[in-house]
């Protein structure tokens, strides 16, 4: 059973009336909406008492209609003014009155439909359905079953977009984090709700303060797999925010979340256990805030030769580390012995050296110095010719590598910049 | 001898109206080393939910000792994380012992060894981890001999309830007690072949209880 409001130029308050007797609703446009009323007897009785309900609550002269389909119901509440309640099966006999241009056919149908005489639905729902389909084809069947009341169509109901978002206007300018984070908290707690009511979960939060004589301070949150504990993201705001503090007062705060599908959180029986991501991006948040947003993440060696030459991925779980599927047979690449493992100073150490015989034989520098008792060399590296610069990360290297011993034992890789003849310790073996 | 216990047992209970149960701490799990002559010295490896110290001068192995630590756990699909107090940590050197980087978080201290105790600290309470190194090789010995114990035991303790292996290296033992295994690692003797250095044979001694033992290794360019 569908109800079908109609009241030109009233759109928005039919919709607003249908919201309270069903979710299920369809719009259609300029002037009419469709909902679904299967169960509401129930609450409201019969039919006929249904549509007076319907009736009072709208408020307006409106059209009703309710019908065992949503098209009948909708060409009664058009064709017809005040209530119209339609038995199931006598929607042919009920519509037979209505006009052909209720129909909405194409031009050109209803022309011919005019040039024969047709004027009615139920002079179109009398016409043979064979001789129809052979005059009019797919489209004369359709507009006949539907002069019929034979409507074989679902509901097409409203979807509310996925915006989550919420707002608050402060009533006075808040200079400090704390009381902040009380309104975050609300509006987090809000979202993540909607978030859960829908089953979604979120990547990245935007976080946009308003401020007093100040440009709008704006604040992202990315998150490396879809979580929607608001805890979790008001410690990383705060946390942020006490990073990248606004600069003024703030009057308005408003917040988004971009919905994603939440992560799956079965795991395989025998994978070992991995750090839980809200409370990893919680801590690593705190970290970052304690040693610098840079010196913290997953290393990933960049395809160069250059010595040092690595980028850190902001997080560990980042970029699927947790699949299984990762979690494959040991790489035959790999040699299952021990590796000599340098310790590398950042930045290289700037060390005087002594070479006699083309042999280095002492090391001075402040922090590192003595005889040189062995020294194997050199071995010399250069590349990216072609950039330019005297010295910085994105230069050319031109250099010759030492392996040497001092006499307290330590092993350190030194290397002479062929281009400033500076001798550097690289990093110690060890 | 068995009279006299249970004597002092009945007695005690008496005393503060409470039964006395002796605990018994369960079997620690091992997180094999990968190097046989260690895992033979240390029974099985370094063990889980707790800390252990490996010390030792510079260039005496520390460092390729924990890289095949780290590479056996990340091979076996363990999240470890690199408490690095001095920002030396080679990713290069690392990739090249077999560490799934991956599955390492990497924390650069920049040199401020009171960083990286309270970045352990939060990372080893975080759980998850089967590996967490706290690397103080290159801090003086006159700043790690500062952390307190209880720091340490605070450390150990969270290992425990998390089940990590924790592993601190320093240039000597500093959380004595709160330490379940010492590794000390004994001058290395460096193998010179070809234009560079070649290898590195190191000694680790483990200094469990009364018992010490030692092994060697071989660290190859």
């Amino acid at each position: 059973m569908y109800a079908c409001l109609h009241a030109p130029g009233n759109l928005p308050l039919l919709l607003e009336c249908a919201r309270g007797f069903s979710p299920h609703i369809e719009e259609n446009p300029p002037d009419s909406v469709i909902f679904d009323a299967r169960g509401l007897e129930k609450l409201h009785g019969p039919a006929h008492s249904l549509a007076r309900e319907i009736e009072c609550r709208i408020g307006i002269p409106a059209s009703i209609a309710i019908a065992s389909n949503p098209d009948s119901a909708l060409h009664a509440a058009r064709g017809f003014r005040g209530i119209t309640v339609i038995p199931a099966g006598q929607e042919a006999a009920a519509l037979a009155a209505l006009p052909l241009n209720l129909l909405h056919g194409s031009p050109q149908t209803a022309e011919l439909l005019h040039l024969w005489g047709i004027h009615t639905f139920g002079d179109f729902g009398k016409l043979p359905p064979l001789g129809v389909a052979a005059r009019l084809g797919e489209e004369g069947l359709h507009l006949q079953r539907l002069a019929r009341g034979e409507g074989y169509r679902q509901l097409r109901p409203l979807l509310d977009p996925l915006e989550f978002e919420e707002e608050m206007e402060l009533d006075d300018p808040v200079e400090e984090l704390e009381p902040l984070s009380f309104v975050l908290a609300r509006l987090l707690n809000e979202v993540c709700a909607r978030l859960d009511a829908h089953s979604l979960a979120t990547n990245e939060i935007r976080l946009h303060l308003t401020l007093e004589n100040a440009p709008v301070h704006n604040t992202i949150l990315r998150l490396p797999v879809p979580m929607h504990d608001p805890r979790a993201f008001l410690k990383m705001l705060q946390l942020e925010l006490n990073s990248n503090p606004p600069p003024a007062p703030v009057l308005k705060v408003r917040l988004r979340a971009e919905p994603i599908k939440p992560r799956p959180t079965q795991k395989g029986f025998f994978v070992p256990p991995a750090p839980e991501p809200e409370k990893l991006e919680v801590t690593v948040a705190r970290v970052k805030h304690l040693v610098g947003a840079g010196r913290v993440g997953t290393p990933e060696l960049s395809n160069s030769h250059r010595p040092d030459a690595w980028t850190l991925k902001a997080s560990l779980l980042a970029g699927g580390a947790g699949d299984s599927a990762c979690l494959s047979e040991p790489r035959s690449d790999v040699r299952p012995d021990v590796r000599l493992s340098l310790r590398r100073y950042r930045p290289p150490r700037h060390v005087q050296v002594l070479i006699v015989n083309h042999q280095p034989i002492r090391l001075a520098s402040p922090s590192i110095g003595g005889r040189i008792v062995m020294a194997k060399g050199p071995w010399r590296t250069s590349g990216e010719w072609w950039k330019s610069g005297d010295s910085g990360t994105e230069a050319a290297w031109n250099r010759d590598e030492w392996d040497v011993a001092l006499e307290s034992g330590a092993l350190y890789r030194v290397f002479e910049e062929l281009g400033s003849r500076r001798w550097f310790i690289e990093g110690s073996y060890d | 001898m068995q009279t006299a216990v249970l004597q002092l047992r009945s007695q005690i209970e008496s005393r503060f109206d409470l039964p006395l149960e002796i605990r018994q701490r369960p079997d620690r799990l091992q997180l094999a080393t990968g190097i046989p002559a260690l895992d033979a010295i240390t029974d099985g490896g370094i063990p889980r939910g707790t800390l252990t110290e490996v010390c030792g001068a510079e260039s005496t192995g520390r460092t390729a000792l924990l890289f095949v630590l780290l590479r056996e756990a990340t091979r076996r699909g363990e999240y470890c994380a690199w408490i690095d107090a001095e920002g030396v940590f080679d990713p290069a050197s690392a990739a090249e012992s077999g560490v799934v980087l991956d599955r390492v978080l990497w924390v650069n201290c920049g040199g401020n060894p009171q960083h990286a105790l309270k970045s352990t600290d939060l990372l080893i309470q975080a759980g998850g981890f089967g590996l967490v190194v706290f690397d103080l090789a290159g801090i003086p010995n006159a700043v790690t001999r500062r952390i307190p114990l209880a720091s340490w035991f605070r450390l150990r303790h969270a290992a425990e309830r998390m089940g990590a292996a924790l592993v601190a290296i320093e240039q000597e033992i500093n959380a004595r007690s709160c330490s379940a295994l010492q590794l000390e690692m004994s001058p290395a003797l460096p193998v010179w072949k070809g234009r560079l250095l070649y290898a590195l044979k190191a000694y680790p001694e483990s200094r469990k209880h009364y018992r010490s033992r030692t092994a060697e290794f071989l660290a190859t360019r």
